[in-house]
């Protein structure tokens, strides 16, 4: 029987990142997928990042993943959202071609040592004394494993809707995954269905592109990976078009026949991603919804509609496109579809992503109810890691074998942080706004968040760790610099910067947080600055501008982490703290805090009960002393 | 009880453990005996400095305390030291049992406060402390706040109605607000890239935050004063012509009611101030300098002293010389049109010098008194006992009487001044600005996180206790 530290099931985006951090760690992995070409798919739409996903997708670049430079290799068109907005909300998005994307997916996965790739599906798991570990494939052969990473994305129990039809798949033409789902039923796993959507596709060839308005990239194009020099595809534009009174009135007229008005779905949908005809039914008013047409390749031969996803009968997708002003003759290579699949419920897993109720079992990507390849990747990075580390069985207590990312670290503390304490009611999407301390987490200074916390966990490959060895430096070197550098305020006047007379020296740093004082006005007092990387003046710039508010926000962080670091062991006994409700005690129970903070933030829990529960774990914890 | 709010300079330092803390532990004002406590590790070095040699734990002994930058003595005091860990909060803690004056305790209290590493404690820090290092657990830390507050039912009451009434309810639709706002400018940042976000945002986000801002701004402007009259007491200035009886009457006042006499050294022009207690409410009543054209440079002095007293006067009483009757009264018109003409009042001064009839008083005169035959003496204090009942029974409307209030509602104004200040091309700061208001706003109506509630727990005591 072969033996793996850590088994990983789905190639998608959260199991090719699960599988190449479990590998990156050393530990021997294997990733086992229904076919392995279709590793890296991306099944939905041709872009990675976006506004909040952009920081995932650097984030996971960050700890040495591999979205950022897939994502790079297969990039034709990279834009930077919120240009016009300040630093921390900006986020880089780009169009990918999709074989490009996957080719270079597959080459990142081949080039990892301890990674095998295993063609074929699992059925079910093996369990041993209520622990997982191992896995059985469909032709009856057993793996066993120190852990596995469950990846299903919308394979379990998949069930694809166009109009009245009804396909059972995991993607468009590919088997769902049965006899796993009704397992982790039988483990009485709390789960529950989830519904997302694809538009139909079209044929490039068949589009009036002359009519239709130009996007063009960002020239030149920034890379998502602080390790790629620069993006060498030929890069091109999408163009944009939208619905109008015709198109709104073809799908109001068929919506008895679109499955999630007639009953077919009951599942949720994403509010975030509508589709098509629940954008008509919801905003009635409006006349005209905007559509990206988004090459899914760079010969431009297969169009992804951006904008009118559905699972309205074929005949009706047609209808509705051909409405549409450059779409009269348009061609649809593959129909839009609605697909429902099984997801777990998230409260049900520690921050690492292990699963409460089948300890060696984690679980990442849209299984956790997540929508978005970003979300996806990120959860797989996690797990992945945290996989490797429980299967090492290296590191002698609870923390060591933990990698948990905070609120205040990382957009990804963020969406596991939101997951395990407050599962979800809908797909759950990245957004800026989730981030409380969204003024330090940027995309700019991904690296010197995360790479170090990476490097302690053992999980960054050499060449990751030499380059951010040189960028660190640098930024210490430039940083020091410029709080060394100091100016008088009738100096300053000298030169033409307006300041308060008030004979304080300013330091450079100081002086950049003035909003009308540039870094090149300074340069040209410090011609010095100017030898300061282009990179590493934006971070540092970014810092200065922010650095009122940062401040204040690192005292936040600080209030945060101390309840953060109140722990609640894991074999608390909720019920035996009296004075607590029924309901407050069954919260508290189901969820298992693992921290003050985190009980804080279960939903219903009130600040008289948070009271109670920190007198008894005072009472519980052997020091006399207890920090809050 | 007078309560001694955090400084805002101090905010964020709670959780400081290595400063050593003060405060008064005794309720402030004047009493026989007054105790400082001090808590912290340096608090021993407390007895030498200002006694000069140690003292035994445990054992009060009497001792003279002197300034050691000037040695100057400042008071014969018992000392007590409690060395850690047997203490309240498990801490080294000295206390300095004085004579109740005044000055002695605020001779103390500065002494202290240029110690190295010390600092005056926030409200509840010394129960803080004691939580923090064991000594209490937190349900008995909220049976002794029942019992400290018990002893002070009117404010705890009040404290009671207003968070859980209509202050919490005023916050709570300030913070709805601040959360539509946030709402429109998150949305703004998040689909920048969708076609769908209203254009007319910014504006939309702006005024509802003007508004808001005025509000907030008229809500600490009319709190403001009678929060200010709650702890320093109602300030009352006495003030007229010169040679009206202002004096006489300050004198009779102090001599009906409880008066504390703390005429300031310096020029016959300086203002003299007299602590009275009336209906059990602190009441400053001044004496100012007789107001006039003049051109002696010391009276001029003094009559602008006397303006800048009218100008933060809760009641103004004008005094009128009956034989005076051609007074100009341009300066009375405008203290009335600054401070709103109920906060005026005009009194008719010796009335025994009145030849007509005690009863027909002119229409602008609102009372007649005589400090030489006490005519009248007894309505004024009725009537002013009637205003301050008034003012107390006022209080319990939504106004803030609370420091720890006070200073979250200033956060919130500060916020929203920021973010209309502001530029909306980073959008992300003032989206922060709302954060910081909201969070402001927040720590009030107990939507906080359980530093803050704990930091509210103990800001429940008075300081020291």
């Amino acid at each position: 029987m072969n033996k793996y530290d850590v088994i990983v099931i789905g190639g998608g985006h959260a199991g090719c990142e699960a599988a190449a951090a479990s590998s990156r760690f050393g530990a021997s992995t294997v990733l086992v997928t229904h076919q392995a070409g279709t590793i890296g798919e991306m099944s939905c739409n041709p872009a990675i990042g976006g506004l909040g996903k952009g920081h995932l997708v650097r984030e996971i670049d960050a700890l040495d993943g591999l979205m950022g430079h897939v994502a790079d290799a297969g990039g034709i068109q990279f834009r930077i959202l919120n240009k016009s907005k300040g630093p921390a909300v900006q986020g880089p998005r780009a169009q990918v071609d999709r074989k490009l994307y996957k080719a270079a997916m597959q080459t990142a996965i081949a080039s990892c040592e301890n990674l095998s790739v295993l063609e074929g599906g699992v059925k079910d798991l093996i369990l041993e004394a209520g622990r997982v570990i191992g896995v059985v494939l469909s032709d009856g052969e057993k793996l066993l494993t120190g852990a596995v990473v469950l990846t299903t994305g919308t394979f379990l129990r998949g069930l694809i809707h166009i109009g009245e039809q009804r396909i059972p798949a995991g993607r468009f033409g590919e088997q769902p995954s049965i006899a796993l789902s009704d397992r982790l039923y039988d483990q009485s796993l709390t789960m529950g269905r989830l519904k997302t959507g694809t538009p139909p596709r079209l044929n490039g060839q068949t589009i009036n592109w002359d009519e239709l308005i130009e996007q063009p990239g960002d020239n030149p194009p920034v890379p998502f990976s602080s390790l790629t020099d620069k993006i060498t595809n030929p890069q091109i534009c999408c163009h944009i078009t939208h619905t109008n009174s015709h198109t709104h009135d073809i799908i109001r007229e068929n919506l008895d026949r679109a499955p999630i008005y007639s009953g077919q779905i009951e599942s949720t949908g994403p509010r975030y991603c509508p589709s098509i005809e629940d954008k008509i039914v919801r905003f009635q008013d409006r006349t005209s919804h905007q559509i990206f047409l988004e090459p899914e390749s760079l010969d431009n031969s297969v169009i992804y509609p951006n904008g009118i996803s559905t699972s309205l009968p074929e005949d009706v997708q047609k209808a509705y496109v051909r409405s549409i002003k450059g779409l009269e003759n348009a061609e649809i290579l593959q129909p839009g579809y609605a697909i429902e699949y099984d997801f777990v419920d998230a409260r049900e897993l520690f921050p690492t992503l292990e699963n409460r109720k089948l300890p060696g079992l984690f679980c990442a990507g849209q299984i956790n109810g997540t929508t978005g390849y970003e979300e996806a990747a990120g959860q797989g990075l996690i797990a992945g890691i945290n996989a490797a580390l429980l299967a090492s069985g290296l590191g002698s207590d609870q923390q060591s074998r933990e990698f948990i990312l905070s609120r205040t670290d990382a957009y990804l503390g963020v969406m596991i942080d939101d997951l395990v304490r407050n599962g979800i009611s809908e797909p759950y999407r990245m957004f800026t706004s989730r981030a409380e301390y969204r003024l330090k987490l940027r995309c700019d200074n991904a690296d010197i968040r995360l790479t170090p916390k990476g490097q302690m966990v053992g999980c960054m490959g050499s060449k990751r760790m030499i380059w951010f060895a040189d960028h660190a430096r640098k930024l210490q070197v430039a940083g020091d610099l410029l709080h060394s550098l100091t100016l008088s305020p009738s100096e300053a006047k000298k030169s033409g910067l307006k300041l308060n007379q008030d004979g304080r020296q300013r330091s450079a740093f100081e002086l950049l947080s003035y909003p009308d004082i540039t870094w090149a006005n300074l340069a040209e007092l410090w011609p010095q600055m100017n030898e300061i990387e282009e990179t590493i003046q934006k971070i540092i710039d970014v810092d200065a501008r922010y650095a009122v508010y940062l401040d204040r926000q690192e005292r936040d962080i600080k209030n945060y982490n101390k309840e953060q670091a109140l722990k609640i062991p894991r074999d608390f006994d909720f019920s035996a703290v009296g004075g607590l409700s029924n309901e407050i005690t069954q919260k508290l129970e189901a969820y298992q805090p693992l921290t003050l903070g985190q009980a804080r933030r279960i939903d219903g829990i009130t600040p008289a009960a948070l009271m109670i529960l920190i007198a008894h774990i005072k009472k519980s914890t052997p020091e006399r002393s207890v920090k809050v | 009880m007078v309560r001694s709010g955090p400084k805002p300079g101090l905010e964020g330092k709670m959780s400081v453990l290595n400063d050593t803390i003060f405060a008064l532990a005794s309720a402030s004002g004047r009493a026989g005996v007054a105790v400082l406590r001090i808590s912290g590790p340096k608090s021993e070095s407390v007895i030498e400095q200002l006694s000069g040699s140690p003292v035994q734990p445990r054992q009060a002994t009497l001792r003279l305390l002197r300034d050691p930058s000037s040695s100057d003595p400042i008071d014969r005091a018992l000392l007590c030291w409690f060395p850690a860990p047997k203490s309240f909060t498990g801490e080294d803690i000295v206390e300095i049992h004085s004579h109740g004056s005044q000055a002695v305790v605020a001779k103390l209290l500065s002494v202290l406060a240029s110690f190295d590493d010390f600092r005056l404690a926030e409200p509840g820090e010394f129960a803080r402390r004691a939580f923090e290092n064991g000594k209490m657990d937190l349900t008995s830390i909220e049976g002794l706040a029942d019992l400290i507050n018990a002893e002070t039912q009117g404010q705890r009451r009040q404290a009671l109605r207003q968070s859980e009434g209509a202050l919490g309810k005023l916050y709570e639709s300030w913070r709805e607000h601040i959360l539509t706002a946030s709402a429109l400018i998150e949305a703004m940042i998040d689909f920048s890239d969708e076609e769908d976000i209203i254009e007319s945002v910014e504006v939309q986000v702006l005024e509802i935050v003007r508004e808001l801002h005025g509000s907030i701004t008229d809500h600490l402007e009319s709190a403001g004063r009678r929060g200010e009259q709650m702890r320093d007491g109602f300030r009352m200035v006495i003030a007229g012509a010169p040679n009206v009886g202002k004096s006489s009457l300050l004198n009779v006042l102090a001599k009906r009611e409880a008066a504390i006499v703390t005429s300031e050294p310096g020029t016959t022009r300086d203002i003299i101030e007299v602590h009275l207690i009336i209906s059990g409410f602190p009441v400053l009543v001044m004496d100012t300098a007789g107001i006039r054209e003049t051109t002696g440079a010391v009276e001029q002095e003094g009559i602008k002293r006397a303006f800048e007293r009218l100008s933060d006067a809760d009641l103004v009483l004008w005094l009128i010389d009956p034989q005076q009757s051609n007074e100009d009264t341009s300066i009375l018109t405008s203290i009335g049109d600054a401070l709103g003409p109920e906060q005026v009042w005009r009194i008719l001064s010796k009335a025994d010098l009145r030849e007509n009839d005690p009863e027909d008083l002119p229409k602008e005169i609102d009372l007649a008194i005589s400090s030489k035959t006490n005519e009248g003496i007894s309505v004024l204090i009725e009537k002013i006992e009637r205003l301050l009942g008034a003012q107390q029974g006022l209080q319990s409307s939504p106004l803030i009487t609370r420091a720890r209030h006070r200073i979250e509602v200033v956060a919130a104004q500060n916020a929203l001044s920021t973010f209309m200040t502001g530029s909306f091309d980073e959008a992300e700061l003032r989206a922060e600005d709302l954060r910081q208001a909201a969070n402001a706003l927040g720590r009030l109506t107990g939507r906080i996180d359980v530093e803050e509630l704990l930091g509210k727990i103990f800001g429940e005591f008075c300081i020291g206790k």
